[in-house]
């Protein structure tokens, strides 16, 4: 179990609670955070789970493998501290995590 | 009129379009009623691991369904399950259901989706002869999944050969019987069939092509598969995946125009003001091809889903995309952008004949109208974008791997 905080482009904060071994993504979508779109489930397919992670929280996320990668370099809005939200499977250790979402995922 | 304001607006079809009009409805500031009808017994879920996670039992229904319950709840809307509308009355703005109700509308959304084409041939009705588009299909398929079974898969398309892959990791013996001289030849060049049949017959799995299915023998259970030359292959069970229909019936018989689909302007109305329709049951204008399609993928089923919403709140929002889906077929992805449909020449990057990643675009006359791309992201990502803006490409350079996908429109 870990909390994580995601952060509107707006500002506006939700803080939940998201069971070990969900993804990222699921703990958005599954307490109704709006600002994720996920449209291919965590597929990996459609990068509009994308999210920005503060460098203190990157170091601590498992690597990108070589789809995530390559989706994000191609994704429009993505930054240097972009990942795909989907890729991201919860651990305690990531609890009291922090992640901003982009103003549109499309 | 006046009472009629409360009817609000009724969804029939809970599945992804229908879930994600009530996302979209809210999102709009609709503060109206919303019911929304599905005949399956589970909320709206997606489909996609139908033929993937879920099937090879990775993941769970909670993790397949589209949202949780209270989501329902919280959103104010009425989730009627294991309901079937069948009949809409337009005149007196209602639907009726199986176990005799009317409910009211003031604005409806048709979102009934498509179901599985049968095929009718002796034996069709055996046990063991299964089809999947539900969840409720995979938990019966599910029964007989064990290492050692004997599966015939009936249709070379992607569910078909998804189901293939997913037996095949599970330690069944699999062969796939496909009546067209290649797979997925609906869908993609002979390049990509040529590449998955490589593939599948690798990892262990018999493709027959150009075999059409005559009969299903078996005494109390199917045991096996007569082939129209007479061959027979035996079998433990059958997955038939040939193809779709869409559930068009109900707009049908209410009058509302029907061809090829539910057809939709680019909002998603029907030919009826207080009706809209989406997902996999619409044919609908698409503004980058310049014309109607009927598709089905989760994407479109998901910005129908948005228009609609838009739509019945009195809000024009076009639906205009550049169509995309995707398959997963053992440690291979593949991304599909645009339509291929008529194009007169295909460029491939990358080596299909040995690799397990490359992609095919594919020109019409230089313009940039389709990609398949197979664990290759920067060619999907990229002609996504490339494709939405009929791009001119250099067929030389596309073909050359040395330069960026980034770089890949300059002169
Ligand atoms: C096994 C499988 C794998 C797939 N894989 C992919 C993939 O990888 N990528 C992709 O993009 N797409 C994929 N698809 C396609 C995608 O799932 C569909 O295009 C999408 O679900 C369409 O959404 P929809 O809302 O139009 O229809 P559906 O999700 O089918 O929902 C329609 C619902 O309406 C209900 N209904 C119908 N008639 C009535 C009635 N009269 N009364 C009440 N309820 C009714 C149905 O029971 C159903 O639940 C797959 C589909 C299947 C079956
Ligand atoms: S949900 Fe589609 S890439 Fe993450």
């Amino acid at each position: 179990m870990a909390k994580v905080t995601f952060i509107e482009h707006n500002g506006k904060e939700h803080t939940v609670e998201v069971a070990d071994g969900l993804t990222l993504m699921e703990g958005a979508t599954k307490n109704m955070v709006p600002g994720i779109d996920a449209d291919c489930g965590g597929a990996c397919a459609c990068a509009t789970c994308m999210v920005f992670v503060p460098e203190e929280w990157l170091a601590k996320l498992p690597a990108k493998e070589d789809m995530e990668e390559t989706m994000l370099d191609f994704c429009e809005h993505s930054e240097a501290n972009s990942r795909l939200s989907c890729q991201i499977k919860v651990t305690k250790e990531l609890d009291g995590i922090r992640v901003t979402m982009p103003e549109s995922q499309h | 009129m006046a009472g009629q304001e409360k009817n609000g607006i009724v969804i029939i079809g809970a599945g992804q379009a229908g879930a994600q009009a009530v996302m979209s409805l809210r999102a709009e500031g609709y503060e109206g009623p919303i019911r929304l009808i599905g005949e399956e017994a589970e909320p709206p879920y997606q489909r996609p691991p139908l033929s993937k996670k879920f099937l090879a039992g990775e993941i769970g229904f909670d993790r397949v369904e589209l949202k949780p319950a209270e989501f329902y709840e919280q959103s104010g809307c009425e989730l009627i399950l294991g309901t079937r509308v069948t009949r809409i009355e337009r005149e007196a703005h209602l639907v009726h259901t199986g176990d005799g109700r009317a409910i009211g509308y003031d604005k409806l959304l048709i979102a009934t989706g498509s179901r599985v084409r049968e095929i009718n041939v002796p034996g069709f009705d055996l046990p063991g002869v299964h089809y999947l588009r539900t969840v409720g299909d995979v938990r019966e398929v599910q029964t007989h999944f064990h290492a050692g079974a004997k599966l015939v898969v009936v249709g070379g398309g992607y569910i078909g050969l998804e189901v293939a892959a997913v037996a095949k990791k599970n330690g069944m013996d699999v062969t796939v019987l496909e009546t067209a001289d290649r797979v997925m030849a609906r869908v993609v060049d002979p390049i990509v069939s040529h590449f998955y049949q490589r593939i599948h017959a690798e990892e262990g799995v018999k493709i027959r092509t150009g075999e059409t299915v005559a009969g299903f023998e078996g005494k109390g259970k199917v045991e096996s598969v007569v082939t129209g030359e007479g061959e027979k292959f035996p079998c433990d069970f059958v997955v038939v995946g040939v193809g779709i229909l869409p559930n068009v019936e109900l707009a049908q018989e209410a009058g509302l125009h029907v061809e090829n689909g539910i057809v939709v302007d680019e909002c998603t109305q029907t030919s009826d003001p207080d009706i809209c329709a989406a997902g996999d049951c619409t044919n609908h204008p698409n503004g980058v091809y310049g014309r109607r399609l009927r598709l089905e993928s989760v994407q479109n089923a998901i910005e129908q889903g948005k228009t609609a919403a838009a739509c019945l709140t009195g809000k024009a929002k076009p639906y205009s995309q550049v169509p995309w889906f995707w398959s997963d077929q053992y440690d291979l992805k593949l991304q599909i952008a645009g339509l291929s449909t008529g194009y007169t020449q295909a460029v491939t990057r990358g080596d299909p004949d040995h690799a397990r990643s490359f992609a095919v675009f594919y020109l019409k006359d230089g313009v940039l109208v389709a990609v398949d791309a197979v664990n290759r992201a920067p060619e999907f990502m990229m002609a996504r974008q490339l494709i939405a803006k009929h791009a001119k490409l250099d067929p030389a350079r596309l073909r050359d791997e040395t330069i960026n996908m980034k770089e890949i429109e300059k002169a």
